[in-house]
C-alpha cells in the first residue's frame, strides 16, 4: 500500500517536473529568438513545416469540404433548404473543423517530424556539441521551430478553409445544382468577420503554440535511444491530438456558449 | 541557390495564406471595406421583444438596412429598448417611421421591420422611433383564443 502511494507520488512529481521543464524551455526559446541571422532559420523551418504539409492539407480539405456539402445537401433537401448548404459549410469549417482538423493533421505531419528530428539530434549528441561550441541549442534548434510552427499553422488553416469551401462549391453547386446566388449570399449574410473567421483563426494560433510546443519539448526531452525517439514521437502525436480536442472544447465554450 | 528557392517558396506560402484570409473575409463574410462604420444609431421601445437577439437584422420592405446592436430593459416602464444601427447608404428615414418585430418564416429568427412614414422631418443619429409594435407572442395569442372561445 505504501509502495503504491509512493509510486503515485513519484509519477505526479515526474509529471510536474516535466511540465516545469517544458515551461522553462518554452520561455527561454521564445526569449532567445530576436537575433541576427535567425530569420533564415525560421524561413527554413516554415518551408519544412508549412510548405511540405500543404499537400496533405489541401487533399484533406477538399475531401472534407465535398463530403460536408454532400451530407448537408441530403439532409437539407428534405426541407427544401438546399441553399443553406453554403451557410452550414462555412460556419462548421470556419468555427470548428478548419482549425481542429488542420491542427490534427499538422501534429501528425509536422509535429512528429520535429520530435524525431530533435530527438535524433539529441541521441547523436549534436545538441551537446552545439553547447560545446558555445551555440545555444534552444536558440539555434528549438526557437526557430516554435516560431515557424506558430506562423505556419494559421496559414495552413486559412488555406484549408478556402480549399474546403471550394470543395463544397464543386459538389454542392457544380454537381448537385444548388443555386450559386443563394449559396454565396446566404454565406455572406450569416458569416461575421470577427465572430466566425477571427475566432477560428485565434483557435488556430492557440493550437499552433500547443502542437509545436509539445513536439519540440518531447524531442528535446526524449531518451537518447532509438526506442526513446520512437516513444517521444508517439507521445507527440497522442498528446497533441488530445490537447487540441480538449482545448478546442474549452475555447468553444468560452467563445460561443451563451448561458441563459 | 537552394536557400533562395526555399525563401521564394516560403514567400509564396505566406502570400497564399494571406490571400486565403482575404478571400475568407471578402467572399465568405462579405465585409464591405468602403462603408464600414458609416452608420447611425436609432432606438425604439417595445412592449415585448420576445426572442429578438443582438445582431438581428433591421429591414425595410424586406431589404436589410441595419443591425440590432443592443437590447436593454427599462424597468420603470416595463419596456425593452432596442438600439440599432442603420447604414447611411440606405438613406434617411422619416420621423414617423414605424418599427415592428416580425418573424422570418414560421420558425425563423426575429427581425425588425421598418415601415415608411410620411413626415417631412427625418430621424437623426440617436433619435427614437415612436411608432412601435412589439412581437406577437404565441402564448398570449393562444391564451386570448381560449378565453374568447370560453366566453362565446
Amino acid at each position: 500500500m505504501l509502495k503504491l502511494t509512493r509510486q503515485l507520488g513519484r509519477w505526479a512529481l515526474d509529471r510536474i517536473q516535466s511540465i516545469g521543464r517544458a515551461t522553462t524551455m518554452f520561455a527561454i526559446a521564445l526569449w532567445g529568438l530576436p537575433g541576427r541571422g535567425d530569420v533564415a532559420l525560421v524561413v527554413r523551418q516554415i518551408y519544412n513545416l508549412g510548405i511540405l504539409s500543404l499537400v496533405i492539407i489541401i487533399l484533406s480539405a477538399f475531401s472534407i469540404g465535398s463530403v460536408l456539402a454532400l451530407q448537408f445537401y441530403t439532409q437539407l433537401a428534405r426541407f427544401g433548404a438546399q441553399e443553406a448548404v453554403g451557410v452550414g459549410l462555412a460556419l462548421v469549417l470556419l468555427r470548428e473543423l478548419g482549425p481542429v482538423v488542420t491542427a490534427l493533421l499538422f501534429a501528425g505531419r509536422a509535429g512528429s517530424a520535429i520530435t524525431a528530428e530533435i530527438g535524433l539530434m539529441k541521441s547523436t549528441e549534436q545538441l551537446s556539441s552545439m553547447e560545446m561550441m558555445g551555440v545555444d541549442p534552444l536558440r539555434r534548434v528549438v526557437a526557430p521551430r516554435l516560431w515557424a510552427g506558430v506562423i505556419s499553422l494559421p496559414m495552413l488553416t486559412a488555406i484549408f478553409n478556402v480549399v474546403a469551401i471550394y470543395g463544397g462549391v464543386v459538389v454542392g453547386v457544380e454537381w448537385l445544382g444548388v443555386d450559386p446566388g443563394g449559396f454565396w449570399s446566404g454565406m455572406t449574410e450569416v458569416v461575421e468577420l470577427w465572430e466566425d473567421i477571427g475566432k477560428g483563426m485565434l483557435k488556430s494560433v492557440v493550437f499552433a503554440v500547443l502542437v509545436t510546443w509539445i513536439a519540440v519539448f518531447q524531442g528535446y526531452d526524449s531518451l537518447p535511444t532509438a526506442e526513446g525517439i520512437g516513444l517521444a514521437t508517439t507521445r507527440t502525436v497522442v498528446y497533441s491530438s488530445v490537447m487540441i480536442l480538449a482545448v478546442d472544447f474549452l475555447l468553444t465554450l468560452t467563445m460561443y456558449a451563451q448561458f441563459q | 541557390m537552394r536557400m533562395r528557392t526555399i525563401e521564394i517558396g516560403v514567400g509564396a506560402f505566406v502570400l497564399a495564406g494571406i490571400l486565403a484570409l482575404v478571400f475568407l473575409a471578402v467572399r465568405v463574410s462579405g465585409i464591405n471595406l468602403t462603408q464600414s462604420g458609416d452608420s447611425y444609431t436609432l432606438t425604439a421601445r417595445f412592449d415585448d421583444v420576445a426572442g429578438l437577439k443582438t445582431r438581428a437584422r433591421v429591414a425595410m420592405a424586406g431589404v436589410t438596412i441595419g443591425r440590432v446592436t443592443d437590447i436593454l430593459v427599462d424597468v420603470e416602464y416595463g419596456q425593452a429598448v432596442v438600439v440599432m444601427e442603420i447604414e447611411r447608404t440606405a438613406g434617411e428615414l422619416t420621423l414617423d417611421t414605424g418599427a415592428a418585430i416580425l418573424t422570418e418564416g414560421i420558425l425563423g429568427a426575429r427581425y425588425i421591420s421598418l415601415l415608411p412614414g410620411a413626415d417631412e422631418d427625418m430621424l437623426a443619429d440617436g433619435d427614437e422611433i415612436m411608432d412601435t409594435q412589439g412581437a406577437l407572442v404565441l402564448e398570449n395569442l393562444i391564451g386570448d383564443l381560449v378565453t374568447r372561445l370560453g366566453a362565446s
